[in-house]
């Protein structure tokens, strides 16, 4: 179904459009309260547990979380190139940034397995045989594998949409007048945004 | 709503073939549908469905406490069957119940609209509902959850032998489909409002339905993210909770009560929308105070984010805390007794019809009277120190969800039933069924107060022998309870093949969904209709209603 064509519920084109971008303003609402829930828990545990948590902080690795942090704000500039590309029309700039997009998407969840890999390796992960005697530094990364592993996952789904996109674009199954493009990039700086948080809650907090 | 305009024909039903009912046939025209009226008899189906599977653990409950001793549950089982009651009637019946049912139907009608904003997504969030419900069910058949619907840790997660993954799993998908319906009716009421439909000429369902679309799509998420911290602690030994290592369990309480307690709201604003078109209607009354019933709704939205430690003034929290909570629990109650206030005064002056609907809303403003004030009682806090975890508080929220949320569900299918069937339901019955509704809910849930006061507490499967005379008035009012939901399951049915064919407007009755055939067209209206008036136009702004002729008032409306 062509995107352009007016749809059942709707009286004109230009509301059609507005609803899709409206719609997951909305959504992403509803997605800050979900990441604000988890971040209370972590603000909670960090005044009852400062010292713990800043010696726990100190542990992860800031070059992986450096690097991924660089690639993920890049990405974000691909991707509003490309929905401002889609925008004008301009098949091949579109192509190429959600192209690129998605390699950044994709080095930032290498980046991240390699680092799960190393913090398995130094036995940080919270159970028994846990690397660091502290209680509460199990919290904290208890904290770490949930919020990384809930943000990755929102990577994943918005590399599946973007990835989708991507083919449309291509096959030509979807014109670039689509909100569908900016619609994404909306969700796709708002995962970029959550990490803009983890960062330095996760990496940053004790090294200062 | 649009009188003066809407000087053009309105069949009274549409031609065979163009009613939502009979535009396409079979199963796949059914279950591939993205018709919003389609979408919200799929609701109906599953939602009655798990109303009676959660009726069912109420009844094994109620048929227990019959006598002092155990009979028929063991303590096990019993706290099974109190946590499957709660889990299914909370989130697979009260809060989908009016919204996904009533408000599906009606949102886009009400407002002029052909359907949702987003169609495929209404459809959508029916299908995760159903996987939500399936894994519910698998919970029950694998042998159930003993932890309460509230999930409390450490319990849930270091001692709980029941399925607390499976039914954790079950909410949280379910959480999906609440937040994907909230979307869609917030981007509906948003950009798809008719010609002239200003905010304030919205009929205040639409109010309701969209306060509580708000609430749920802020709230939901909390839920979600609690449960799946509850998840991990349990499942892969995560330390958040646990106080062995340093977690605190009172954090869980205060997350899990942010979301539940607005979803206590989720579940009544949409019946206080309900009431006011019952109301208006059966009164020929516009709303006493429209606008401070639109404020009411919103404060109530707004506020029910701010009251949720009333849930823990025995958890171990600070004074300062009690205080404030408590302060705050008073303050939500003033927009509620505003809107009581004004349904009352709606009535005055009022040409009263007792129809069936009617008795449901009248029911529906005395009890849930008694549930808010009695609500009161608990946000003070040396009351609810004296009766916290006691029946007291079983019965004051059954008095909010059970006597008020299911009255208005009982009252808002009778009223809109022709709309949806184009078939009228037998009144007399309907009377019965309401009349009987309100005094066996009544017997069930009033004596509750008194044990509670008494020193009953709740969730015990066992007591005292002295308690048995209010659990023995108890259980005998629920049977009378249980005949007034199954009656109208039977006069529902009956009325789809017997039941007399609707007019466009059986009960005269203001709104655009009484504009159009009944059943409605599958595109809703024939002529899209443009909106010039406030709503509930029943009579002149500065008169009271004409009065009617009694003698020529029949039930079931004008039929002519």
């Amino acid at each position: 179904m062509p995107a352009t064509a007016l749809r059942k519920p709707w009286r004109s084109l230009r509301r059609q459009r507005e609803a899709a971008g409206f719609g997951l303003w909305v959504f992403l609402g509803s997605e800050v309260m979900f990441f604000a829930c988890a971040l209370t828990g972590y603000a909670v545990y960090r005044t009852l547990w400062n010292a713990d948590f800043l010696a726990a902080a100190r542990e992860t690795n800031v070059v992986y979380g450096t690097l991924n942090t660089a690639i993920l704000l890049t990405s974000s500039l691909t991707m509003a190139v490309a929905a401002e590309g889609a925008r004008a029309g301009l098949r091949r700039l579109t192509l190429a940034c959600l192209a690129a997009t998605i390699a950044f998407g994709l080095a930032f969840l290498v980046v991240k397995g390699f680092e799960y890999r190393e913090d398995i390796e130094r036995h940080l992960l919270p159970g028994p045989g846990f690397a660091l005697p502290a209680p509460a530094a199990q919290i904290f990364f208890a904290f770490y594998w949930l919020l990384t592993g809930v943000h990755a996952l929102h990577m994943t789904i918005g590399l599946g949409v973007t990835a989708t996109l991507l083919w449309q674009a291509w096959r030509r199954s979807r014109p670039l007048r689509s909100p569908a493009f900016e619609v994404a990039g909306l969700y796709w700086h708002f995962v970029d945004i959550v990490w803009i948080f983890l960062y330095p809650l996760l990496y940053l907090a004790g090294r200062a | 709503m649009s009188e003066a305009l809407v000087q053009r024909d309105i069949p009274d039903a549409p031609a065979p073939g163009e009613s939502y009912l009979t535009a396409g046939t079979g199963l796949a025209s059914w279950l591939l549908t993205t018709d919003h009226k389609r979408i919200a008899l799929l609701y109906m189906a599953a939602i009655t469905f798990f109303f009676f599977l959660g009726g069912a653990g109420a009844v094994a409950m109620r048929i227990e406490l019959f006598t002092p001793q155990a009979d028929l549950l063991s303590d096990d089982a019993y706290n099974r069957a109190f946590t499957f009651h709660g889990v299914l009637m909370v989130w697979f019946f009260l809060l989908p119940s009016i919204p996904n049912i009533l408000g599906n139907f009606l949102l886009p009608l009400m407002i002029g609209a052909q359907d949702l904003a987003f169609p495929r997504l209404n459809l959508l969030s029916w299908y995760i509902f159903i996987t939500a419900g399936g894994l519910a069910i698998y919970t029950l058949l694998a042998g159930g959850v003993d932890t309460g619907w509230t999930f409390y840790t450490p319990l849930s997660t270091a001692f709980a032998n029941g399925h607390v993954l499976a039914a954790a799993a079950a909410v949280f998908i379910a959480g999906f489909s609440t937040i994907a319906t909230a979307v869609n009716f917030i981007a509906t009421v948003h950009l798809l409002r008719a010609p002239g439909m200003t905010w304030f000429r919205l009929p205040l369902f639409v109010w309701a339905i969209y306060a509580t679309s708000i609430v749920m799509v802020l709230a939901t998420p909390v839920l979600a993210m609690v449960l799946l911290l509850i998840f991990a602690e349990r499942a892969f030994g995560i330390p958040i909770f646990d106080p062995l290592r340093g977690g605190d369990p009172i954090l869980f309480q205060h997350l899990f009560w942010f979301y539940s307690h607005p979803a206590v709201y989720i579940m009544v604003l949409p019946s206080f929308g309900v009431i006011s078109e019952l109301i208006a209607c059966y009164a020929r009354r516009r709303v006493f105070g429209y606008s401070f019933m639109v404020y009411a709704i919103l404060w109530i939205a707004l506020v029910g984010f701010l009251v949720w430690g009333h849930h823990m003034f025995v958890s171990g929290q600070s004074m300062l805390a009690n205080l404030a909570f408590s302060f705050l629990s008073f303050v939500v109650a003033v927009p509620s007794a505003i809107k009581v206030f004004n349904w009352t005064a709606t009535l005055y002056r009022g040409q009263i019809i007792f129809d069936a609907p009617m008795i449901y809303a009248l029911g529906f403003v005395g009890l849930f009277t008694i549930g808010g004030l009695t609500g009161l009682f608990l946000a003070s806090i040396p009351v609810d120190v004296h009766v916290t975890d006691t029946y007291f508080v079983v019965a004051h929220f059954h008095y909010i969800m059970v006597g008020g949320a299911v009255s208005a569900l009982y009252g808002g299918l009778a009223f809109w039933w022709p709309k949806i069937t184009g078939r009228l339901y037998p009144e007399g019955w309907a009377r019965f069924a309401a009349v009987m509704m309100f005094f066996g809910f009544s017997f069930t849930f009033f004596p509750m107060f008194v044990m509670g006061f008494l020193g009953m507490p709740r969730r015990y499967h066992v007591y005292v022998p002295e308690f048995q005379v209010w659990h023995v008035l108890a259980s005998s009012g629920a049977v009378v309870l249980a005949a007034a939901y199954l009656l109208p399951m039977g006069y529902f049915a009956w009325s789809l093949v017997w039941g007399k064919r609707a007019t466009a407007n059986p009960w005269e009755a203001t709104g655009l969904e009484w504009q159009t055939a009944s059943p409605p067209p599958a595109e809703n209206f024939a002529t899209p209709p443009v909106v010039t008036q406030a709503p509930y136009d029943y009579h002149p702004e500065h008169s009271g209603p004409p009065a009617i002729e009694r003698a020529a008032q029949r039930p079931q409306g004008h039929q002519p």
